[in-house]
């Protein structure tokens, strides 16, 4: 029942951005009208043809059809998002990754909705584009109903863009949800968003375009026999066939595919779009209760549940912002309980967030371990089958597609995220044998201690070598590194709110609440710091991806482990520069007061 | 207590380096050793020895770009750089390569975009200046284009500070360090910003000609990982103490992973101002030409586009200490005060002249800022605490004169010297007591430029009181400043000189309390006695829009 009430934050920002979007259909459509009639030399003909195309009966059971398809996609997006992204480390994960029965659905589904836009597209645009079949002469029997290759060639490019919209989300990771370091109102960010929704889509369009012209002109005849075979349509031998050059550049058709495969794709970005903004638009949770029924609604309950990710991500990029910015609710955090004095907001805050950070620092650590032990980072891509590492070992897995936090779209019993990689290889030495969380998290060590036997001993030795050497040959560069920081937004909010309360509590802190766990706040962040410098003298770990062009998919998962270095080294000065002197009273280990020198030197 | 030069004891006759004049107080504690003769950091940049880079933007252009390479590389080129005006321009320019028709038609339409662009200009006369002019139109630094030393950033926490010169370099200097790195890039031209990061040791953000350059100066380890080369060509007579070093990124090293982060955005140049959020997280960059202020997020190098309508650019930027707000002033007669929890905006448009320089009070409860073509400091009081709901609630409806910096003439023994006049920039000290306005003069009518220096104070009540001029050796003008956060005993003021010299003059006094950001409160408003009378019905309005 509280997941319930907790889950219905989500599902009514998913509604009103559902809603939204369907709202903006109606000028998104009119914009498409106008522009898919467009005629130089004839104005007032094309805006009274707008207007009468924009009345009639057709148009509007096409607009009823395009908001079916609309709230489909909208339900597609709410249902498939995720606040982590699936990173493949390798060629064959990714392609495991497509062939996922859930990928493949989307794809499928999508499918047919690009089939369903370009079909009121084609109605939309009327002329020769009105209908597949037309009435036609022919010599021998008399009046008969010929195929129109127009508008086929029109659904079939719906078809083709509704999947490549879909496979190409699932490359960029179109359904990573990324949270902005700027917040703004809504209305200012869509309409920030808004000009570079409509390029991508117009550039998208013609991409997928170029690459279904490619294919019609090779594979054209195929849908075509079929069409006519199924629908008893004859083929006009009058009029070109449209799978050769002369019949392909065809100017109007062109221009026709093009603006109907960017109306598609945008009417769908905007959906996209608008969940987005909704979605990660912050939300201020209540610090403390006002009545012991609404406990679990409350910042200490939200940030150590485990259940929707999304709701955790958004308690705490609550908490560091209620840290940086607003003293009164800080003051909540720091107070203590009213019956029995005990900190138990701060408490609960601080452990989950310490908790989050060795969990980071025990990932790089046995990463690093790992690759110093084996040389080379295959074991990070070996396919250890993601199901068994994330539900055995818990929040805690060094592996590939790790989800630190259980994936929240299983829990509304759908066939799992799409990253989970099923493959039949035996890609893995523990992939069959190692099941406890135990073993399973010194899989890598028990590995790397016994390279030797290990080819020897088990069943799949040879199979292994040929993995293995398939796996190195088509590895991802850096995808290991990502992967590793894949959800370190939570991360940096609980750095940065950490940090902040403790620099706030210099002067807020009434009860010295926030005293008493300071040494394990700053040794939490100085081995983590630790960590994060070995891992970057790694190779791969310090380059940076090349900025990619302006796509719908958010790449920002990409370079999550610089802000998380950058915010850590911030933070860790945050604390030193306010308490100055004053933190060598602080009891810790020598190491780490020599670290700790070095910050308060400013040397770091 | 009236806030006008007339009040100011006048300055002393000019004699080297002694001249500068400074009004006994009952703050000071020694007022002979306000300037220390034996500072590690008094730097001298001699103009002739520093070669500016006087290559025209075309020529370096076309320079770069191989004219054996295909029209399609070079167009693509064109197109990278320049945007589409670039592109039309490279298929103009080649009409042996392409056909007719092409070369008719983009003519055409360059021409119809140029035209566009000067209507564009004559609504924004800004617009019309070469990426040059602008930058030394609007930066801090008086007389920008000439001036041997561009840029100055005291490190925000430690004895550290970085110099941005002529020739385009930027320099380092540590008291405790025996190397003083030179940072080179080829993209760094006509510097005309720098800051250092804040809770950061070594990031230090630049505003160049085309781009926003992050270099991670590494404090420690700057011998082992980087090349040094000695360059003795740099060793003057009066050259600081301390070997200038030259500091190159390795060839194998990409730039942007190694040392220096180059942040651009298309449209995005020159880019005049840089702003590091005081919580180190967010940099802002500001350019004349692009009317969006660009907020970045410098580890993962992206960046959010802040666009409004109006102004027609960004020139200044100024972060308030406590983080909350930002003041960002345009071209054109209109300034706004960000808020920086949701990034919505104030306008406030302001009557006379485009808004030249501003500056917030530590506890980020007042701006003050002046206006070009007025020799008047205005105030701006935020009274609501930054915690507090959205809304904007607290912003003030009017700003104040608090200070009237108009032509006088006083005694000195030498006969009269006039002073005042318009105001290049301002610079409050870190503790909120000395205020330091940097007066641009003018050589024809006989005032040089000048820094006038006022003690202030915050709470309970906000004063200011005249406390002295602060002059150089004759013959120069102060170009510059900044106070040095990190001094101890008072404030200590930082000023780059004509001549090339950098010295820094203390003010020592006993801080009443040390400012504590962020716990706001209602302070009363300012005072402003005495004004001149012209200036009592001149208010500027604000509207609030999201």
């Amino acid at each position: 029942m509280p997941n319930m009430i907790r889950q219905s934050v989500i599902f009514w920002r998913a509604v009103a951005s559902i809603a939204w979007s369907v709202l903006l259909l109606p000028p998104t459509t009119a914009l498409y009208v106008v522009l898919s009639r467009f005629s130089l030399f004839h104005p007032l003909q094309w805006l009274t043809e707008c207007l009468t195309v924009l009345t009639s009966a057709s148009a509007i059971f096409s607009f009823i059809l395009l908001c079916g398809v609309v709230l489909l996609v909208g339900f597609f997006n709410l249902e498939y998002y995720s606040v982590v992204p699936s990173i493949a480390c390798s060629k064959i994960a990714l392609l495991g990754h497509v062939l996922h029965p859930r990928q493949f659905f989307h794809s499928l589904v999508h499918c047919i909705m690009g089939v369903v836009v370009a079909w009121c597209c084609a109605v939309t645009i009327g002329g020769r584009y009105q209908a597949l079949g037309y009435p036609c002469m022919k010599d021998e029997s008399g009046p008969q109903m010929c195929l129109n290759e127009n508008h086929l060639v029109l659904l079939l490019a719906g078809a083709f863009v509704g999947y490549s919209h879909s496979l190409l989300g699932l490359v960029h990771n179109m359904n990573y949800i990324s949270f902005h370091t700027v917040q703004q109102y809504k209305y200012l960010c869509f309409k920030g968003t808004l000009p570079l929704v409509m390029r991508a889509s117009a550039v998208q369009a013609l991409y997928s375009l170029r690459n279904f012209l490619a294919l019609y002109f090779f594979m054209g005849y195929v849908p075509r026999a079929w069409v006519c075979r199924t629908l008893d349509l004859q083929v006009d031998s009058s009029v070109y066939s449209l799978d050769c050059v002369s019949g392909l550049l065809d100017l109007s058709l062109l221009y026709q595919l093009w603006i109907s495969a960017s109306f598609l794709l945008f009417t769908w970005y905007i959906t996209v779009l608008l969940f987005r903004i909704f979605v990660t638009e912050a939300y201020s949770f209540p610090v403390q209760p006002t009545f012991q029924e609404d406990a679990h609604q409350c910042l200490p309950e939200v940030i150590t549940g485990k259940q929707p990710t999304i709701l955790k991500f958004l308690a705490l990029q609550d908490l560091a912002r209620l840290s940086n910015h607003c003293p009164s609710r800080r003051q909540e955090v720091f107070s203590l309980s009213q019956p029995g004095g005990h900190p138990l907001t701060w408490t609960a805050v601080n452990r989950e967030c310490l908790s989050l950070l060795s969990d980071l620092t025990e990932r790089l650590v046995s990463h690093h371990d790992n690759v110093a032990s084996n040389g080379r980072t295959k074991l990070q891509s070996i396919g250890s089958d993601k199901k068994t590492s994330s539900e055995s070992s818990g929040r805690y897995s060094i592996f590939c597609h790790s989800r630190p936090f259980s994936a929240d779209l299983e829990s509304r019993g759908l066939p799992g995220p799409p990253h989970v990689l099923r493959t039949s290889w035996p890609l893995s030495p523990g992939y069959s044998s190692i099941q406890s969380p135990h073993i399973m998290r010194r899989g890598p060590k028990l590995w790397s201690a016994s390279p030797g036997g290990g080819w020897g001993c088990g069943p799949w030795p040879i199979c292994f070598m040929m993995s293995d050497w398939v796996l190195f040959s088509l590895q991802l560069p850096e995808a290991s590194s990502q992967a590793l920081f894949a959800d370190s937004q939570a991360h940096i909010w609980a750095l940065e709110g950490l940090s902040h309360l403790v620099a706030a509590s210099y002067s807020e802190d009434q009860y010295g609440v926030v005293q008493t766990t300071l040494p394990s706040i700053l040794s939490a962040m100085l081995m983590l710091q630790e960590a994060v410098d070995r891992h970057f003298k790694l190779p791969h770990a310090s380059s940076k991806p090349g900025r990619s062009s302006f796509s719908m998919g958010d790449s920002s998962y990409k370079t999550l482990r610089f802000a998380l270095r950058a915010t850590l080294k911030t933070s860790i000065y945050r604390i030193t520069a306010t308490f100055g002197e004053h933190l060598n009273a602080v009891q810790m280990s020598s190491e780490h007061r020599k670290r700790l020198q070095n910050f308060l030197e400013y040397k770091e | 207590m009236m806030c006008s030069l007339a009040l100011f004891p006048p300055p002393l006759p000019g004699d080297g380096e002694t001249s500068h004049y400074y009004s006994k107080d009952e703050f000071t504690t020694d007022p002979s050793v306000w300037f220390e003769e034996s500072h590690a950091l008094n730097l001298y940049f001699p103009r002739e020895s520093l070669k500016p880079h006087s290559r025209p933007e075309s020529s370096s252009k076309a320079a770069f770009r191989d004219h054996c390479e295909t029209l399609y590389t070079r167009s693509a080129g064109a197109w990278r750089d320049a945007g589409l005006s670039g592109l039309l321009n490279e298929i103009a320019n080649s009409s042996a390569e392409v056909p007719k028709w092409l070369g008719v038609s983009s003519r055409c339409v360059l021409a119809l975009l140029q035209w566009v662009s000067s209507f564009h200009g004559s609504l924004f006369p800004h617009l019309t200046l070469s990426s040059e002019e602008m930058t030394a139109e609007f930066s801090q630094v008086l007389d920008w284009s000439d001036c041997a030393v561009r840029g100055f950033a005291w490190h925000p926490h430690t004895q550290k500070c970085a110099v941005a010169l002529l020739d385009d370099s930027i320099k380092i200097y540590n008291p405790k360090s025996s190397t003083s790195p030179t940072l080179k890039h080829r993209l760094q031209r006509s510097v005309a910003a720098l800051q250092w990061k804040p809770l950061c040791a070594s990031d230090l953000a630049v505003a160049c000609h085309n781009c926003l350059l992050v270099w991670h100066v590494d404090p420690t380890s700057l011998s082992t990982r980087y090349t040094h080369t000695h360059t003795h060509t740099h060793t003057q007579p009066h050259s600081p103490q301390v070997l200038p070093q030259r500091f190159h990124c390795s060839p194998s090293r990409r730039p942007s992973s190694g040392c220096a982060q180059v942040l651009s955005h298309p449209g995005h140049s020159p880019v005049t101002s840089v702003a590091w959020s005081p919580s180190g997280s967010l940099l802002v960059s500001a350019s004349p030409r692009d009317t969006a202020m660009l907020v970045w997020d410098v580890a993962v190098e992206s960046c959010v586009p802040l666009h409004r309508v109006g102004g027609g650019g960004v020139t200044h930027i100024s972060w308030s200490p406590d983080g909350s707000r930002l003041m960002a002033a345009t071209p054109s007669s209109l300034f706004r005060v960000w808020e920086t929890r949701m990034w919505t905006c104030e306008r406030w448009p302001s009557l006379k002249g485009r808004c030249q320089s501003g500056c917030w009070s530590p506890d980020g409860s007042r701006l003050l800022f002046t206006v070009q073509g007025e020799t008047v400091i205005y105030a701006l009081t935020f009274t609501d605490t930054p915690g507090l709901p959205l809304g904007m609630s607290g912003g003030p409806k009017a700003a104040t004169v608090v200070a009237d910096l108009s032509e006088t003439s006083l005694d000195t023994p030498d006969g009269d010297t006039m002073v005042g006049g318009e105001i290049q920039s301002l610079a409050w000290d870190p503790r909120g007591e000395r205020l330091a306005v940097l007066l641009k003069g003018d050589a024809g009518a006989g005032r040089p430029a000048m820094i006038a220096v006022f003690k202030t104070q915050i709470n309970p009540a906000f004063k200011l009181l005249p406390c002295g001029f602060v002059q150089g050796e004759p013959g120069t003008e102060p170009r510059l400043m900044q106070f040095n956060p990190n001094f101890r005993h008072g404030a200590q003021l930082t000023v780059c000189w004509s001549n090339g010299k950098i010295t820094h003059v203390a003010f020592y006094f006993m801080s009443a309390r040390v400012p504590q950001p962020g716990v706001g409160g209602s302070p009363p408003l300012p005072i402003s006695q005495g004004r001149p009378a012209d200036y009592v019905n001149q208010t500027l309005y604000t509207e609030l829009i999201s």
